[in-house]
């Protein structure tokens, strides 16, 4: 009798440390995520903190490390960021405004536009680099090695989180809307223009703004468009060359292992100037959601 | 939309007024936008497909597939074009990311998803959408002058060299962490809570309801988030190009350079290659092997996805 009372409370016992042991490995796998990105950013921060200054942002690139800036850099990605939203915004918001309100999902050319759009968002950034240079840089268009070709190539490759959360914000707003539209006699661009299109704004918007932010880090189709690592001017047109943060970075931490300068700390602290930026547009992009998100 | 197909429809027998005209011109110029995406699947292919057959016109296929040989900036004979050890790097590097990210992020999704109260998964979700954002030349920087001398190097006492497989693969499982988790917590969360309450009313514990009833009914998820993952872990250039070096490499020694697909892209396009030259058809030959690779892991990923939805929404 006594043997089994204590089976039946020893079961429970057991079960309860086995319960309790997997939630704290669970919380330690978390841990260790957090922990990482912890020490990334102090890692960052610690090389880099002392370079970030004023003469830092006005400052064209040097062989002397103490002399050099990231201006030309700076500029480079506000030309291409600008570039890539003039491309993505149309485009983009077009796209979605397509294919949620006038295709029909039945027909084979709408599905294969749909299944188009899933492949592309999970294209390596690489291969649109080889696009850009095969089809802006040079080939058909010929734009040479300019800040435009940089931008688009860009802009082709965060289009399809434009269009994917663009959909998700038209979809967002109820039928009753276009109905209660369409009731007073509106065509169907009016309804879409005046009724659809402003209450999803702000869902088109953060897309735009985490598009944007997907493109301001993208170094390697840079690289393989033709990105010049060495430039002391800021772009003055779309046919300039150009240079870019990331760029930047990435030739500043190539040099840094062979020089007598150190290079490291100069790439360290174009790394936080990037984060800054990149910190800055991701809270526009939840102020935007939470201020004007709106539950039907 | 079948309604407005059939409004337009009827409009098209009646004279078009200023009106419709309007209207019909709106929908060719949102069809055009929408064609931009199928038009640069187009010009991806097309632009691969024309600089590799030119490649192939100088190089055989088997010499490029099966040979272990690779060395194709070398001049004249000295010039070798076997794949095998590039690819061999890129299988290389993505498992290790694996062994790194399957884990934490399968476990880390099992957490949000079921333990944690939904205040905590608040706070964590933006977190790990943070390191999701993170650009991944900071990724490559970090392996290459903190993690491997750092870490590797002073505190675990590995003899590794300064560029390795090793970091970069598993700074490479950071990177897709994300990744995996948000696509496997999505999954998991789908599952029906009346299956959840099933086994508790049975008397299972919640590990066991987590572990046999959530993981398996989400499986699908599971495996489209780690097939998603290793996807991204094999076009991944930044990483690989900083912290794994520029050696191709057939060795199974994690502590030695090895480079990748996309890393050879990386460093061969930032030179000013000539075209039409062997080292620029080189460059499309490598990259259409690794479009064509993601592709179809995509394309898994994407039916793998179809298939969990379909079971439950």
């Amino acid at each position: 009798m006594s043997a089994t009372s204590e089976a039946i409370q020893a079961a429970p016992t057991s079960r309860r440390a086995k319960d309790t042991a997997f939630r704290l490995a669970l919380m330690a796998c978390l841990g260790v995520s957090i922990l990482l990105l912890g020490v990334l950013l102090y890692d960052v921060v610690r090389d880099g903190v002392g370079h970030l200054d004023w003469h830092f942002i006005t400052s064209f690139t040097s062989i002397s490390a103490d002399k050099a800036g990231a201006q030309a850099a700076i500029w480079g990605t506000i030309w291409l960021m600008g570039i890539c939203a003039i491309f993505i915004v149309p485009v983009g918001v077009a796209t979605a405004i397509y294919l949620e309100e006038y295709a029909d999902n039945e027909r084979w050319y709408n599905r294969l536009i749909e299944v188009n759009i899933q492949n592309l968002a999970a294209v390596p950034s690489i291969v649109y680099g080889i696009l850009g240079l095969a089809f802006l840089v040079r080939g058909p268009l010929s734009l040479g090695n300019t800040v435009l070709a940089g931008g688009l190539t860009l802009g082709l490759l965060v289009l399809p989180v434009v269009i994917i959360s663009g959909r998700e914000a038209i979809r967002a707003v109820p039928p009753s809307i276009r109905e209660g539209s369409m009731a007073l006699g509106a065509t169907q661009w009016q309804t879409i223009w005046r009724q659809v299109l402003p209450a999803s704004i702000p869902g088109i918007a953060t897309g735009v703004i985490l598009a944007l932010s997907r493109a301001i880090g993208e170094t390697a189709p840079l690289i393989v468009v033709g990105a010049a690592t060495v430039i002391a001017f800021n772009p003055e047109g779309l046919d300039s060359p150009f240079t870019a943060l990331p760029i930047q970075i990435f030739s500043w931490i190539q040099r840094a292992s062979n020089d007598i300068n150190d290079y490291r700390p100069l790439a360290a602290a174009a790394i936080l100037l990037l984060m800054i930026m990149l910190i800055l547009m991701n809270s526009v992009a939840i102020w935007l959601r939470n201020r004007y998100e709106q539950k039907w | 939309m079948a309604d407005a197909s059939l409004a337009a429809g009827v409009r098209l027998t009646r004279t078009p007024t200023p009106r419709s005209r309007f209207e019909a011109g709106v929908k060719i110029a949102l069809i055009s936008a929408s064609l931009v995406s199928v038009l640069t699947t187009v010009c991806i292919v097309g632009s691969l497909l024309f600089e590799t057959l030119s490649f192939f016109g100088e190089v055989p296929v088997s010499d490029f597939l099966f040979g272990t040989k690779w060395s194709p900036t070398f001049a004249g004979e000295q010039a070798s074009f076997g794949v095998l050890p590039l690819l061999w790097g890129t299988l290389y590097l993505s498992l290790i990311a694996l062994l790194v990210a399957i884990p934490l992020g399968l476990l880390c999704a099992i957490y949000l998803s079921e333990y944690a109260k939904p205040r905590v998964r608040k706070t964590i979700k933006p977190i790990l959408e943070i390191l999701a954002g993170v650009p991944t030349i900071v990724f490559g920087y970090f392996a290459l002058t903190f993690f491997t001398p750092n870490i590797l190097q002073d505190f675990l006492h590995l003899k590794v060299d300064l560029f390795n497989a090793l970091a970069a693969g598993i700074i490479m499982g950071f990177m897709i962490l994300p990744t995996i988790a948000s696509v496997a917590e999505d999954a998991m969360s789908a599952v029906p809570q009346s299956l959840r309450e099933g086994a508790y009313g049975l008397g299972a514990s919640k590990l066991q309801v987590s572990l046999r009833v959530v993981f398996p009914a989400a499986l699908s998820g599971i495996v489209a988030a780690i097939v998603l993952g290793v996807s991204r872990a094999v076009g991944e250039t930044m990483i690989v190009l900083l912290a794994a070096g520029a050696v191709a490499n057939n060795a199974l020694n994690p502590s030695e350079p090895h480079q990748s697909l996309a890393a050879f892209i990386g460093a061969t396009a930032g030179g000013d290659a000539p075209t039409g030259s062997i080292e620029y058809k080189t460059i499309f030959a490598v990259g259409m092997l690794l479009f064509v690779i993601t592709l179809i892991m995509n394309l898994i990923s994407i039916r793998f996805v179809r298939k969990y939805r379909q079971v439950y929404e």
